[in-house]
């Protein structure tokens, strides 16, 4: 998609004496009886940027879920910033006002405009005043490009448009990482640069950032590593140049062949 | 068709929509005369109105008679007696059909509760009002204070609940299961939708079995049993009892409204709030409760709607609300067989109550309409 884009930064890692922000051990998830995540360990550092890929089903977004506890697991343990996530729900609650989350489906509030969208958190989590906050909406959504569009409502809004105001809303509570479970896939076509070109300048601003997509273009534009499940395993993670040219798992083999070769 | 070929590609203007049949002509043709069916129960509608229509209006307005001590009196001013209403049974009636028994020194209160009532009213569901936090607590407030008012004390001559009768007993009943119906279902929608299985367990039984027990039913066990369940001497004004089991009732029913508006939302808007780390309450307040009461208006204003009817149910257990009481001034020697002038006044009455019900809520969903 994006090949055009000038790659950011593809060394492998960032410099490993860094403090881990996200550190998962042994996790396991299940679904009922269904077994969704299997021993999966993963250290991501601070201001590390992760693509995660694999066919549908393969637990790729219950894995971000888990990060901030949409989604609860049954055994290992995930420690986010230093705070474990256990069933205490006060750690819950500080880790995700942390941690950044943009859905495919937006899920923006359609009652609200675009203004109070964004500034809910702020005012209701952080207690900004209300004027700091409309102030700081409003500069984030300039970040994202639409403060014209911030009195109308979200239904008013193109895909693409709810989108970007989406990653404002989650940008507004200045987190330290940021989760994107497939952005781009509810989108026609023509809206998924004005998402990814959004998602690029926030890499390249140092975010720490975990990111469910089939976008290969962004993957090799930004992305440290890449990681690739199936299964609910991780099979694979490599720096993106070595995952496309040098798939070593015959299953990262076909999945490649099927999403870059049709 | 072939015009189109006139433009050279990527050049082709907006025109205007093929001409219509419009105006008023055009909706009489398209309306009411398209096809021969569509004639003949035209003509067939017309007919009905031709015949039924005038002697309505006779009966009702031209030749009712509107001031008389009784119904012979009523009679004598007509061409032939009973060819007309009799209204001023109703207006000779009107005060005892409003106030009840309330003390006739003490009337000014009832009026201030009702001027009060619509001040509430407006001000609280009024959106661009000045001080609307104001009239906020004072719509939250006003319960208690139409109570004092209503029953006295502190300062006020105390009025006994046996006073109360007429259309101030039947708003009193209404009005408090209303209010209260909707706070106490959406805490029971919310109960029954939590993850603590005790919690979830009382809200179902409860739900369950207010909606499985007939009103009438519930009023009876009011107005007889609860006194088995009090320590012995203790008085539990009896009004006091059916207020709580009409409000018990309404909010069985409104949670069940409130859970669907509850499902209706789409799971994403839950995990939206939680990654932005609000809590349970505030993701509620803020994000949860705006939209799924918005899908759930038609069904609360629904139920309202049918409390507000049902209200006349305590008629039952001998209290004398509007209907309870025209029904009893019916017996009066003077009035005899007056039947339907009664009947049309209290229909009347629920029909302006519940209509008004219905626009405000068709009014306040295409408000909070947000184009999605």
């Amino acid at each position: 998609m994006n090949q055009e884009t000038t790659p950011v930064s593809t060394q492998p890692r960032l410099d490993p004496s860094d403090a881990k922000i996200i550190s998962i051990k042994g996790m396991h998830k299940w679904f009922g009886d269904f077994h969704v995540l299997k021993d999966i360990n993963l250290e991501v550092a601070r201001s590390e940027r992760i693509v995660i890929c694999g066919p549908s089903g393969s637990g790729k977004s219950t894995l971000i879920r888990c990060i901030n506890r949409l989604e609860e697991h049954q055994q290992g343990s995930i420690v986010v910033d230093g705070t474990e996530l256990t069933q205490d729900l006060k750690n819950i609650e500080i880790i995700r006002s942390e941690v950044g989350m943009v859905f495919q489906q937006f899920n923006l509030f359609p009652h609200l405009t675009v203004l109070d969208n964004v500034m809910l958190a702020p005012i209701w989590v952080r207690k900004l005043p209300r004027a700091e906050a409309a102030e700081q909406a409003m500069q984030y959504l300039e970040r994202v490009k639409i403060p014209e569009q911030a009195a109308k409502y979200p239904g008013q809004l193109s895909g693409g448009q709810q989108q970007r105001v989406a990653i404002a809303r989650s940008l507004c509570m200045n987190p330290r990482i940021m989760l994107f479970d497939e952005p781009t896939s509810a989108l026609d076509p023509e809206m998924i640069k004005e998402v990814l070109d959004v998602m690029i300048e926030l890499a390249e601003s140092g975010m720490t950032m975990l990111v469910v997509t089939h976008e290969m273009g962004f993957a090799t534009a930004v992305a440290h590593r890449v990681i690739f499940m199936d299964e609910g395993e991780i099979i694979e993670q490599k720096p993106p140049r070595e995952f496309f040219e040098n798939p070593e798992h015959e299953r990262t083999k076909l999945f490649l062949s099927q999403i870059l070769h049709h | 068709m072939s015009e189109s070929s006139h433009y050279a590609p990527g050049t082709h203007p907006d025109l205007p929509p093929p001409a219509r049949t419009t105006g008023m002509v055009g909706w009489v043709r398209g309306n009411l005369l398209s096809s021969p069916l569509n004639v003949a129960l035209t003509l067939l509608s017309i007919w009905l109105l031709w015949s039924i229509l005038p002697p309505a209006i006779h009966w009702l307005f031209t030749e009712a008679v509107w001031t008389a001590k009784d119904r012979k009196e009523c009679w004598a001013l007509m061409d032939a007696p009973r060819d007309a209403a009799c209204w001023a049974f109703i207006r000779g009636s009107f005060e005892l059909f409003v106030y009840g028994w309330f003390p006739e020194p003490e009337r000014w209160r009832v009026n201030l509760t009702f001027i009060l009532f619509i001040a509430a009213i407006f001000g609280g569901l009024r959106e661009n009002i000045p001080g609307k936090k104001y009239w906020l607590i004072f719509a939250a407030a006003y319960p208690f204070i139409a109570a004092w008012l209503l029953l006295g004390g502190f300062g006020l001559e105390p009025v006994g609940t046996n006073k109360l009768g007429g259309i101030l007993l039947t708003l009193v009943v209404a009005v408090t299961g209303i209010a209260f119906s909707l706070p106490i279902g959406i805490a029971l929608a919310l109960g029954r939708r939590s993850k603590l299985p005790a919690l979830r367990g009382v809200c179902v039984i409860f739900i369950e079995f207010i909606r499985g027990v007939p009103l009438i039913t519930l009023l009876f066990v009011a107005s007889t049993m609860l006194t088995y369940f009090l320590p012995p001497g203790s008085t539990f004004d009896l009004l006091m009892r059916v207020l709580i089991m009409v409000t018990l009732f309404a909010s069985a029913y409104i949670a069940e409204v409130v859970r669907g508006g509850l499902q209706g939302l789409s799971a994403g808007q839950y995990e939206a709030a939680d990654s932005l780390g609000l809590s349970y309450w505030r993701a509620h307040q803020l994000v949860i409760l705006p939209q799924a009461l918005k899908i759930s208006i038609p069904g609360i204003v629904n139920t309202f709607i049918g409390s507000f009817k049902d209200s006349v149910l305590v008629l039952i257990i001998g209290m004398m609300d509007i209907l309870g009481l025209g029904r009893a001034r019916l017996n009066d020697p003077d009035w005899l067989g007056l039947a339907p002038e009664l009947y049309i006044f209290i229909s009347l009455f629920f029909f302006i109550s519940c209509f008004s019900m219905s626009r405000y809520s068709l009014s306040l969903e295409k408000k909070l309409h947000t184009g999605h």
